[in-house]
């Protein structure tokens, strides 16, 4: 039996978002800004709204794809699917679901997309006032373990003392996403430059990991990405970007209750990163540029680690401002301002940079990229990530 | 030994699971006592509570007391408030324990003392019980203290 692998079957051939806005700022309604970003994917392909005939997410996504087809007229809907799991992990699975659905025949052209508008429902960064909590929670909760800063930080903190990981890592890992912002006119950050000392005097928001600028925003806004076959990416408008290979899952008891993870100092990628390597057929030295999740700076770290981008002794020399930024940096990072600072599209929006960098069409272009890696929501389970490529790749 | 509550009240009570899975372990807390799941096939110490064994699958889990002795796996201090019951109130420590008489799972709770207090992993702790008898369903938490 030959080797299985969605190398080089699949591409994605367009991309949309809406304006990316602040928490509670969105004029439009949740449901709305997924169909705006959606007809944007469709326009940026050259592909009618109604040729759609799949639809893939994560997280829980409240933006129905039978309510989707629906609005959109689409004749026949053939694929709906849902990455399990909450957080930012399953966003390259959920790429990576849709693309198995392409390869396999069930569907033809599949949006991925993610809609939020945290305004409008509850904020992922406060916690609902329960008054009673049952399972994992009882644990935790009462304790003031509620947040994912407080969830995630035990393992971050762990992390950094195994390795002597220092907080220079994490505030050059912040500030690579600011200023990679200040050339994005979509980035909400986008004018707000992040100095040293800003980042320095930040308020704690979880000691000794998490300072404010550490974290992730929280938007409203949408992005959607359309996949089809290889050879039909061909005849559209966009030069394809083609998905070399995907993992998801997590290493061995990573969900066990109260913080009891075998590999507890990890950002949950110590066996799904090696398969991810394995399908795609290249290894760390070979990738252009990065876009990796920030829940937390911390996240990024390890995950960049886990990824085999530094041994973990060397990551206060490997993080710093110069190596991250584009487009000179040795490993270029989040180049959209990511999370942090372009807009908290749950991750999605990194995939949309990944693809603008194998487009050359990104506000921070690395020369000549070749290989674009995408890490999806580091420290919950399952994660994911994915290698995107140009053309020249599949050769 | 009890304890006086560490954190304000209004926050979130826990209440057994409605299969009934945890049950052993919130009472035990009422009586002052720390229960775990040790597996009766294989021995094997499991936290948090499961149906099964993770090693042997057996569904034979029991309920066994350990000594509240252990030892900072890893820490944190939140600082932002993140319920309404934890505003104004400032920083506060939770620890993450580790149980070498048990397997080495790990439990977690509240570091008692000033919440300045420097954290160190891998230093001693012992559990404490802080009960909640006011509570609709009255509970205990089980605290850390640092061991002298």
């Amino acid at each position: 039996m030959s080797r299985r692998s969605i190398r080089g079957k699949v591409a994605v051939a367009g991309i949309g978002e809406t304006t990316y806005y602040k928490h509670g700022k969105s004029p439009d309604a949740e449901f709305a800004l997924a169909l705006q970003a959606i007809l944007r994917a469709c326009e940026d392909a050259g592909i009618k709204p109604r040729e759609v005939d799949g639809f893939a997410s994560y997280s829980n996504d409240r933006s129905d794809p039978s309510r989707i087809a629906a609005a959109l007229g689409i004749p026949d809907l053939r694929f709906s699917n849902m990455q399990w799991g909450g957080g930012g992990g399953g966003v390259a699975a959920a790429v990576a679901n849709g693309a198995a659905a392409v390869a396999a025949g069930y569907a033809d052209c599949v949006v991925v997309f993610r809609a939020l508008a945290q305004g409008q429902f509850r904020r992922f960064g406060e916690a609902m006032p329960d008054p009673q909590v049952s399972g994992d929670a009882a644990y935790m909760a009462p304790y003031g373990v509620m947040s994912p800063a407080q969830k995630y930080g035990m393992r971050a903190t762990r992390f950094m003392h195994d390795h002597g990981v220092d907080h220079s890592v994490l505030r050059a890992i912040a500030m690579a996403s600011y200023q990679h912002a200040q050339s994005n006119p979509r980035a909400v950050m986008y004018g707000r430059p992040l100095d040293a000392e800003t980042y320095d005097t930040s308020r704690w928001i979880v000691e000794p990991i998490n300072r404010l600028f550490d974290c992730c925003q929280e938007n409203d806004g949408a992005a959607a990405l359309i996949l089809v076959s290889a050879e039909r990416a061909r005849d559209l408008r966009q030069t394809p970007a083609y998905l070399l290979g995907a993992a998801q899952g997590s290493d061995h008891r990573c969900g066990a209750p109260v913080m009891n993870a075998s590999n507890f100092g990890s950002s949950s990628f110590a066996t799904v990163a090696p398969r991810l390597y394995e399908m795609a057929g290249v290894s760390p030295g070979d990738i252009d540029v990065v876009q990796s999740y920030e829940n937390f700076t911390t996240g990024v770290m390890m995950a960049v680690v886990e990824h085999g981008f530094c041994a973990p002794a060397e990551a206060n020399e490997f993080f710093t401002l110069e190596n991250l930024t584009a487009p000179a940096g040795r490993m270029p990072l989040n180049t959209s301002g990511g999370n942090l600072a372009e807009c908290y599209m749950h991750g999605l929006g990194l995939q949309l940079e990944a693809v603008r960098q194998i487009r050359g069409q990104s506000c921070n272009q690395v020369p000549n990229v070749k290989l674009a890696m995408n890490i999806a929501g580091p420290m919950v389970t399952p994660v994911s990530s994915l290698i995107m490529g140009s053309e020249e790749t599949l050769s | 030994m009890t304890v006086d509550s560490y954190l304000p009240a209004g926050m979130p009570a826990p209440v057994p699971s409605g299969d009934d899975l945890d049950l052993a372990y919130w009472e035990g807390t009422r009586r002052g006592e720390l229960l775990v799941q040790r597996c009766d096939g294989c021995g094997t110490w499991q936290w948090g509570p499961e149906w099964l064994c993770h090693r042997c699958q057996s569904f034979d889990m029991q309920w066994q007391q350990i000594a509240g002795n252990g030892l900072i796996y890893s820490w944190e201090r939140p600082w932002h408030p993140v319920h309404p019951a934890l505003r104004g109130m400032g920083p506060y420590t939770v620890v993450l324990v580790e149980m070498p008489l048990a397997g080495k799972i790990r439990m977690l709770g509240n570091l008692l003392g000033p919440a300045d207090q420097e954290v160190v992993i891998g230093a001693a702790v012992e559990a404490v019980f802080e009960p909640h008898d006011d509570a609709d369903i009255p509970y205990t938490l089980v605290q850390w203290r640092l061991t002298n």
